[in-house]
């Protein structure tokens, strides 16, 4: 087999260390991506730096009425917690629309974060894939691409990104906490993961041995209606078509506050700047939410297969707003 | 491969038909079931397939030398230096024989070493250089390459017609002209494909994942030139096979030349992704339909066109007209396929070849038609009912489908539908569909052998395969009726092929090859019992069947099962999403064994309909020639959450004409159908008529947009 070194970190200062003397590392969350990755070859990692067991497993309130979830938090768990659950609830639908029960278990909140791209010719080593193997070209641009990128999307890259928990994050504003060698720092979720350009290799902001500590849900968006919305090709244990995630304010018949994400779009989770933009002061009306997304999907640049998706997600996205808009958020709740 | 007698208190009392347990159940889920790569014997190596990255070539060059000096690397086998074979009667075994790549995904090497991950690990560093050609993998209706064969799967004709049914569909009053795809689909089944091989002296012992192991014995004795008595084949356990199974496949023989080649246990066992290209797929069709009927919806022109692909590997033609010559009366009618050799996998067999596709496509133009009439679906299949089959002209040896449709119709309130799908609210569009069911009666001559011991039980010995089904519970359960003695009583081995040899567990046979064997060695076995005096010897007594010359003797009646399908969905207008709600099924399938395994098989068919109504697909990439799903995240086999209220029934039907249990096949009848009722119940609900599968958000979607195009709110 390909030999590779395991290390168990028993600190995140001892884990960041191990990477850094250690060429070819991958820290190792859950591994529901990672060993699977490296079975089909995608992934040749020298050394697992094992940081599932770090003692960044719980869920904090903090004083400002944030919460911070440990990167090393069980999705399931994430899902389940009662903050998460009454003041973020995009966050815990996003978490609980994703994968199976038994990979929840075991996924963790900074490998959800870090999980690559299904796009079928990067898990295929045979093919050409330009995130996998720069340079080598990107089969699914004229190949099978229904999954595929409808925004932000480059000639040398039409992946997504996979997860759901990281769309309701963009959407909740949420920060993500690093480690690394030049100390700690955050970054928000919504530029955490990156547009591929002509560097499709790099899925994230994070820098050469930064290790995900956790994950901040901020004060601003706690308590607010929030929702999450997948459409998929079965119930259950299926990525997303496309996935909306949105948290809105309304006061004085205006809104004063909102976040959309869309998920399964683009290779990061796609915040709708621009339909946001358009609905602040806006009155919360379905005409209001039709416009607005319609501007923002007007930068959709669909493949010859994937079209769908650009209805798809307005779709959703009014749906969702819709229903966080008053009176509807009162009939949720 | 024995099992334990059932604790006889559970049991008091119970025969054909009753629900008997599935004998092997505890074993199963307590993990003590034994599959075909978990024999870890001792020196045991494993093998990793290489398989070809190019659709259409030939092998330059291997270079092995990289890999052969990794850590635990025993060999690695290529067409230069692998054993030769004798040749195959399915090429689709000729594995490492030549330099020809005849698809992508074709086995180009196997890598043997000490461990499973050194094996794969050494795969990877195995260098091929290709002759690479110009591949063409795509199906279409023109396509200049297609023919029509003289026989489609199942020895069926490739064309059938009676009458002038060209003439009488332009003359038609009442007529629906329709083209239906069904994508490529893959079996799937949960245990991938595996073989373990060792050589014992002069003795080849194989455990293999397969629903026959009297062919796999058969199979690997011609092509290793080794006589069949010195050849042991073990099926234990399998963990589903769908007709993948169905005859040996590549692993097995990788197995045994790996084996022959380093003097060790081998285990070869398939990763999922290969099962995309080396063990069959169901190949995609387009089927176009026409139907004539006069304004009271009687038939009288049924033309059904399959064009289908084949590899070049070997012709397989999926025969989905082959239903359109069962089901209804009319007097004109063509049935034809059209094959394509293309530079794709070879196609096989996957659950009803031929009924599963060509009834979805017949079932749904039936809707159509029922449309175009303004008539009910249900009575326009009744008005279309016959006692003859309408292809050979023979009678039915039963045929209930009239019952079927009528009881679940009953049982569905398909009296309702209407109001149920006006009293759907926001954007949920509900509808229900109905859609008919068949399969044929298949038997084949099967051994058994059944022994007394002086204990008083019962020993019923037949190489039947129970591939998930519950035969061995059955048979137990064919043997105790016909010996007159309680089921706890009477002990089943199957599954290894120094048992009476006995047919493959395929086309919904093998409970009737099997039981009837077992029925006649028991009856035989009863006669003698009766004819001794005193106590038994030490041995027992013993008796022996073999049904050659009456399992397959020709029958004057045309013996099939019928069933109908009823199915309400909802339609969620915003996603595109469909989701079934209700699935609910009337079979006639002559007399049901054991109630509780039937259903189980009944319910299995049914949601692999499910699934290929919704969504399974398979997707050939044209720029490289392979599969896109390959594996079980992208191939969507429907899970729990999609399966829902889901009922199996049927109806009691006494055909003499069958076999002594007078039963009929059950397997398969499941899945034929069901993706009509399902698409038929999204018309329902829709208004929109989908003709292709499987109807995912984005076909759904799309269609939903342009019957209701979205509003412009921008002033671009």
């Amino acid at each position: 087999m390909k030999p590779f070194a395991y290390v168990r970190a028993g600190s995140v200062e001892e884990a960041a260390e191990a990477y850094a003397t250690r060429p070819g590392a991958r820290y190792l969350g859950g591994g529901t991506n990672l060993v699977d990755l490296m079975k089909l070859g995608v992934e040749e990692p020298r050394a697992l730096i094992d940081v599932s067991r770090l003692p960044l497993d719980t869920v904090t309130e903090l004083p400002d009425g944030s919460l911070r979830i440990g990167a090393t938090v069980r999705n399931s768990d994430a899902a389940a917690h009662p903050a998460v659950r009454d003041r973020w609830p995009a966050l815990s639908q996003a978490l609980l629309a994703g994968a199976s029960g038994q990979l929840r278990n075991t996924a963790t909140t900074g490998g959800n974060l870090l999980q690559r791209t299904r796009c079928p010719y990067f898990q295929d080593v045979t093919k050409p894939c330009n995130k996998r193997q720069p340079g080598s070209g990107c089969g699914a641009l004229d190949g099978v691409h229904r999954d595929h990128a409808v925004l932000g999307h480059s000639e040398t890259c039409v992946a997504t990104h996979p997860s759901d928990m990281a769309v309701a994050l963009a959407a909740l504003d949420a920060r993500i906490e690093l480690y690394g060698a030049d100390g700690v720092r955050s970054v928000p979720a919504d530029r955490f993961h990156r547009l591929p350009g002509d560097r499709p290799e790099r899925d994230t902001e994070i820098r050469p041995g930064e290790l995900v500590t956790g994950v901040v849900l901020p004060a601003a968006t706690a308590g607010l209606p929030s929702l999450y919305r997948k459409a998929r090709d079965r119930a259950s244990y299926a990525f997303a078509l496309a996935s909306v995630a949105a948290v809105l304010r309304v006061e004085g018949g205006v809104v004063q506050q909102v976040g959309i994400a869309f998920g399964a779009l683009a290779h990061r989770p796609w915040r709708a700047e621009r339909a946001e933009a358009a609905l602040l002061g806006a009155a919360p009306t379905r005409a209001a939410f039709e416009h607005a997304l319609d501007l923002e999907l007007e930068a959709a640049r669909p493949l010859r297969d994937n079209a769908y998706k650009v209805p798809l997600a307005r779709n959703i996205g009014v749906d969702v707003l819709t229903r966080l808009a008053p009176p509807a958020a009162t009939d949720l709740t | 491969m024995t099992d334990s007698p059932a604790d006889p208190m559970a049991e008091p009392h119970t025969a054909t038909g009753a629900p008997a347990e599935r004998r092997e159940g505890r074993q199963k889920v307590t993990g003590a079931a034994r599959y075909a790569a978990e024999h870890p014997l001792p020196g045991r190596a494993h093998g990793w397939p290489l398989q070809a990255a190019v659709a259409r070539g030939r092998v330059r060059r291997v270079d092995a030398s990289g890999a052969l000096e990794m850590p635990g690397v025993l060999t690695v086998l290529t067409h230069e230096n692998a054993p030769r074979l004798n040749e195959p009667d399915d090429p689709m075994l000729a594995v490492l024989q030549d330099a020809r790549v005849p698809h992508r995904g074709w086995q180009v090497a196997l890598v043997v070493a000490e461990t499973l991950e050194q094996a794969r690990a050494g795969a990877a560093a195995v260098r091929v250089d290709y002759e690479t050609e110009a591949h063409d993998v795509t199906l279409t209706e023109d396509h200049p390459a297609a023919y029509v064969p003289d026989e489609a799967n199942g020895g069926q004709p490739g064309t059938r017609e009676r009458g002038n049914p060209e003439a009488d569909f332009d003359s038609a009053p009442v007529k629906v002209d329709a083209v239906y795809r069904v994508p490529p689909l893959h079996n799937h089944p949960m245990e991938p494909h595996a073989s373990t091989a060792r050589f014992d002296g002069d003795r080849l012992i194989v455990h293999t994942s397969s629903q026959g192991g009297t062919t796999v014995r058969q199979t690997l004795a011609a092509l290793f030139g080794l006589p069949e008595e010195r050849i042991t084949v073990s099926a234990e356990h399998v963990g589903g096979g769908f007709g993948s199974k169905g005859t040996p496949r590549p692993d097995v023989v990788l197995a045994v030349m790996a084996a022959r080649e380093t003097g060790r246990p081998v285990t070869v066992a398939l990763p999922r992704a290969q099962l995309a290209t080396v063990v069959g797929h169901r190949a995609p069709t387009l089927q176009r339909l026409r139907l004539g009927a006069g304004r009271d919806g009687r038939l009288t022109s049924l033309i059904h066109e399959v064009t289908t692909h084949t590899s070049h590997v070997k012709e397989f033609v999926e025969q989905a007209a082959v239903p359109s010559r069962v089901m209804y009366a009319s007097p004109h009618s063509r049935t034809l396929h059209r094959v394509t050799p293309l530079d794709v996998p070879s196609p096989s067999w996957m659950r009803a070849p031929g009924e599963a596709p060509g009834m979805y496509a017949l079932e749904s133009a039936m809707d159509e038609l029922a449309d175009a009439l303004g008539m009910d679906p249900v009575e326009l299949r009744i008005v279309n009912d016959t006692d003859h089959e309408p292809d050979s002209g023979d009678p039915f040896s039963s045929r209930h489908l009239v019952e079927c449709l009528r009881e679940g119709a009953r049982r569905f309130d398909w009296a309702g539908r209407a109001t149920r799908a006006r009293a759907a609210t926001g954007n949920v569009l509900v509808g229900s569909g109905v859609a008919a069911a068949t399969y044929p009666v298949m038997v084949s001559p099967s051994t058994a052998s059944a022994h007394a011991l002086p204990d008083g039980t019962f020993v019923v010995r037949v190489n039947a395969a129970d591939i998930g089904t519950g035969a061995r519970t059955v048979l137990a359960q064919v043997a105790a009726d016909a010996l007159g003695v309680p089921l706890a009583d009477v002990r089943t081995e199957v599954g290894n092929s120094d048992l009476p040899a006995a047919p493959l567990a395929g086309g919904s046979s093998g409970t009737a090859s099997w039981g009837w064997a077992v029925h006649e060695a028991c009856t035989e076995l009863k006669d003698r019992l009766a004819a001794h005096a005193g106590p038994l010897p030490a041995d027992g007594l013993d008796a022996h069947a073999d049904t050659s010359g009456t399992a397959d003797a020709d029958s004057p009646y045309a013996r099939h099962s019928f069933g109908a399908h009823f199915a309400e969905v909802a339609v969620d207008t915003v996603t595109g999403e469909v989701r079934v709600r209700r699935l609910l099924s009337v079979f006639a399938a002559g007399r049901i064994l054991n109630a509780r395994t039937a259903r189980s098989q009944f319910i299995g068919g049914m949601t692999m309909g499910l699934g290929m109504a919704l969504t399974e697909s398979s997707t050939m990439d044209a720029a490289f020639g392979d599969f896109a799903e390959r594996d079980l995240a992208s191939y969507h086999v429907p899970v729990h959450a999609d399966v829902p209220a889901i009922e199996a029934h049927w109806i009691e039907e006494d055909d003499p004409h069958l076999n002594p249990m007078g039963s009929k096949g059950i397997g398969e009848i499941g899945i034929v159908g069901t993706a009509a009722a399902i698409g038929n119940a999204v018309h329902h609900a829709t208004g929109i008529r989908f003709r292709e599968l499987p109807l995912t958000p984005d076909k759904v979607l799309t269609a939903l947009g342009e019957r209701h195009p979205v509003r412009p709110t921008m002033t671009a």
